[in-house]
């Protein structure tokens, strides 16, 4: 009858958002009526992945492998190992692959068919990566899609897309920035973001 | 199956929209939906191919009308029927009607940090050596298997290099149907774009996909 809804806060897609809230909390309801789940390890599962797995253990990863060769050469050889060194490990993040920048190719991560993505160092992925857009044309049009993000590549540098139909799990390796190399690997670390971990940045000094 | 989850290639789905911050939920019942699934996926009652198999189950129209957590939700209450968890009329009403079928386990908080961190390895040792080898020119198989496959359309009948011979896992296409693991070497296959999608092809453009051996002829 009235429209005082219409001044709240994100209620642009609020039809279908109020319908997935009862939707999802019925199934919450009945299930635990059940007891067949228990609401306190949902509420643990979110307060993971808020707060302990996200891009934060990618971009450890990376400064790692920018000041330790060594590092550099094992996540080349056995990315899960080296990976799980740091403490990363689990959950698509079983299986775990790193391709590196170079000044020839830039690579790109995408999964056409779901929404793959390496979660024990990324996080939960993105809701771009997840939609119709970037699944569509990350494969036929990657340096449009980069421009998108902001990023033109010279035109001779190739593009690499993986596409992980599998379960192995890509994370992108970018190009340590010049004039960085005497920077800690902390420091390195926050330079890296979570994009630049996928493939739709790059990783510059001054951000 | 060639349902609206093989995106590769489709085209009018317009710009890609990132968000600044994106925070990592847009709703609360997003929240509740990432720990539902992740919850009755402790059942054991299905593997991860068979959930995919329910996502890409949904009606296109909706598929591509939903957002990710909202097809999750929907392929996770067509999987508690299936497996005889609850019926829709109960997610319906919010209500139990009928006991359940039993879980091999139901996830409690204090298992969480335990399960996230063991995941699920779908790698499995074989008897065979692997058919291929790095270098080898390959070409995918052409088929449109009703039933659940992870070669996407745009990637059939292509020839492409094995790079890489990533070890033997979980076939998929036969897990996802109660047929077994039916374990099969896989392959990264690079393909050029050209070989894809021909005239206009970006040239500097080189896609992979990671293919399961059955999926693979010798050229």
């Amino acid at each position: 009858m009235h429209d005082h809804d219409h001044h709240d806060h994100d209620h642009h897609h609020d039809n279908r958002y109020s319908d997935m809230q009862a939707r999802v909390k019925a199934l919450e309801m009945v299930l635990t009526e059940k007891g067949l789940i228990d609401p306190a390890a949902i509420d643990a599962i979110v307060e993971t992945y808020e707060t302990k797995i996200g891009p934060r253990n990618g971009a450890h990863v990376v400064a790692k492998a920018w000041t330790d060769p060594d590092f550099a050469d094992w996540l080349k050889r056995d990315a899960t190992a080296a990976i799980a060194s740091l403490g990363y490990a689990g959950r698509q993040g079983e299986h775990m692959r790193a391709v590196f920048n170079t000044p020839e190719t830039h690579n790109l991560v995408v999964c056409t068919l779901c929404s793959c993505y390496p979660w024990a160092v990324l996080g939960l992925p993105p809701v771009w990566y997840k939609a119709p857009a970037y699944r569509s044309r990350a494969v036929i049009d990657p340096r449009g899609i980069l421009a998108e993000f902001g990023l033109q590549l010279a035109d001779t540098k190739k593009i690499r897309v993986w596409d992980s139909t599998a379960e192995l799990r890509y994370l992108v390796i970018p190009e340590q920035p010049a004039d960085s190399d005497g920077l800690t690997e902390e420091a390195l670390a926050a330079l890296v973001s979570r994009d630049a971990m996928i493939g739709t940045a790059i990783v510059e000094l001054s951000r | 199956m060639n349902g609206p989850h093989d995106l590769g290639g489709q085209m009018g789905f317009g710009l890609v929209a990132p968000e600044t911050d994106e925070p990592y939920f847009h709703a609360e019942w997003e929240k509740r939906a990432l720990g539902l699934t992740l919850s009755c996926g402790a059942f054991g009652a299905w593997t991860i191919d068979e959930s995919r198999h329910a996502r890409e189950n949904i009606p296109p129209a909706d598929y591509l009308a939903a957002s990710y957590y909202e097809i999750w939700t929907r392929a996770l209450e067509v999987l508690l029927e299936r497996h005889g968890f609850a019926t829709r009329e109960e997610v319906d009403a919010g209500v139990m009607q009928i006991e359940p079928a039993v879980p091999k386990r139901v996830l409690k908080a204090d298992m969480v940090a335990g399960v996230l961190a063991k995941g699920g390895p779908c790698d499995r040792s074989i008897g065979t050596e692997p058919f291929f080898k790095p270098g080898d020119r390959v070409r995918t198989r052409n088929f449109n298997p009703e039933t659940h496959t992870r070669l996407p359309r745009y990637a059939r009948a292509k020839s492409g290099i094995v790079e890489a011979v990533q070890g033997s896992f979980v076939f998929p296409d036969d897990n996802a149907h109660s047929k077994g693991e039916s374990p099969q070497w896989v392959y990264t296959v690079v393909f050029d774009a050209t070989e894809i999608w021909g005239e206009g092809a970006d040239p500097t453009l080189t896609v992979s996909i990671d293919a399961w051996e059955s999926y693979l002829e010798r050229v």
